[in-house]
């Protein structure tokens, strides 16, 4: 109970840094939560962010995972509350006002310049997802092989990760 | 592009659209219940164009790629922020709510049963085998996006050395997401500022 006042706190200052997608948060996300509150371990955090890859929806639903393992149900509610409202008031005023804004030359200025940040932050995100995640060099290759697949063919991602699974229990089967 | 500023939020397109009648809050939420349920694998602004475009037709193509404009400048996932938009197009606040509520609750009821089941099982040797390499999968699929994206909006060097710096500011010197996001985001802003033929008479 007494850690719902922090969670709501951390996640929605995580909901603003949601620029270009959920993943533009990551880096802060692990920092908060695995090394200032230990509320998980890095692998923790890295398989529920793995996990939250075969849910249909908003793609960082796995926050709520986050909320359930700190304080049950009602720790995923006010999880997923804070990380989402900010942001959707936010989007919902600038909405109404984008078209009044339309002859405002900054607003192109800030479209043109936060693309690059956008897609930098994702990119950063993802090296630090790649830190936890990748040990040794069969994590390598699935990685390798998922990007690559995923930038020649149009393969639904969720397959993807089922597969890898699949390889995952052969390799445990094989060797344990 | 003075014609649609002098409408709220789009209103009268939609009536005619749905032949006078407005849409149910009802219906909006389960519209959006069903994205958030199908929509596996990522995607979901795919999917949300199929449904809302293609089968409802509660918005038009145009304003469909207005919206996500509007949704990429701004924090929040692409997904939540399309709901929001579209259910304020609809049917104002209680519109967004429903539409947005939609989305999560498939997504966020599925990923509170994986922590519990994670806390049960998530121990095993055969569990662990498994997560270790879905996480490396999941690696991939994170750089492909971002890789993906970069194609689609990168133009020009100067783009290149913001998304380097946003890098170097995270990764290498551990700077705070906020940080990076604030100074880096307002260099990039100042570097595409306004550029006039004739600055005065903007004002």
């Amino acid at each position: 109970m007494k850690q719902l006042p922090t969670l709501a706190a951390v996640f929605a200052y995580l909901s603003l840094l949601t620029v270009g997608g959920g993943m533009a948060a990551f880096p802060e996300l692990k920092a908060l939560s695995v090394d200032v509150y230990h509320w998980l371990t890095f692998p923790q955090l890295i398989h529920f962010f793995s996990i939250g890859q075969l849910a249909p929806g908003p793609n960082m639903m796995m926050v709520a995972s986050i909320g359930e393992w700190v304080a049950g149900p009602l720790g995923a509610l006010v999880v997923v509350t804070a990380f989402f409202l900010p942001s959707a008031c936010l989007t919902f005023a600038v909405g109404r006002l984008w078209d009044h804004m339309a002859g405002w030359g900054w607003r192109d200025s800030i479209q043109r310049g936060l693309a690059p940040v956008s897609i930098g932050l994702l990119l950063a995100g993802a090296i630090s997802i790649a830190r936890g995640a990748i040990s040794g060099w069969l994590g390598g290759l699935i990685a390798a092989t998922v990007l690559t697949l995923l930038l020649v063919t149009r393969l639904n991602p969720a397959l993807l990760i089922l597969a890898s699974a699949v390889v995952g229990l052969l390799v445990y089967l094989e060797t344990g | 592009m003075s014609e649609p500023r002098l409408r709220p939020s789009g209103l009268p397109a939609v009536a005619r659209r749905t032949g006078g009648a407005t849409v149910s809050l009802h219906h909006i939420f389960l519209v959006f219940l069903g994205i958030g349920t199908t929509s596996v694998g990522g995607g979901l602004v795919a999917y949300m164009r199929r449904s809302l475009v293609d089968k409802q037709g509660w918005v038009d193509d145009r304003e469909f790629v207005r919206m996500l404009t509007i949704c990429q400048a701004l924090p929040g996932l692409n997904g939540t922020n399309m709901a929001i938009l579209t259910g304020d197009h609809l049917r104002g606040p209680r519109g967004a709510a429903a539409a947005i509520l939609g989305v999560c609750l498939p997504g966020g009821l599925i990923m509170v049963g994986a922590a519990i089941a994670y806390g049960a099982h998530g121990h095993h040797a055969y569990a662990a085998a498994m997560l270790t390499t879905i996480a490396a999968a999941a690696v991939g699929i994170a750089f492909s996006v971002a890789i993906q994206l970069g194609q689609r909006s990168l133009k020009g060097v100067a783009d290149l050395v913001f998304v380097a710096l946003t890098v170097i500011g995270v990764n290498l010197l551990h700077v705070s997401v906020l940080v990076v996001l604030a100074v880096v985001g307002a260099l990039a802003i100042w570097w595409y500022r306004p550029r006039g033929p004739a600055p005065a008479n903007r004002r």
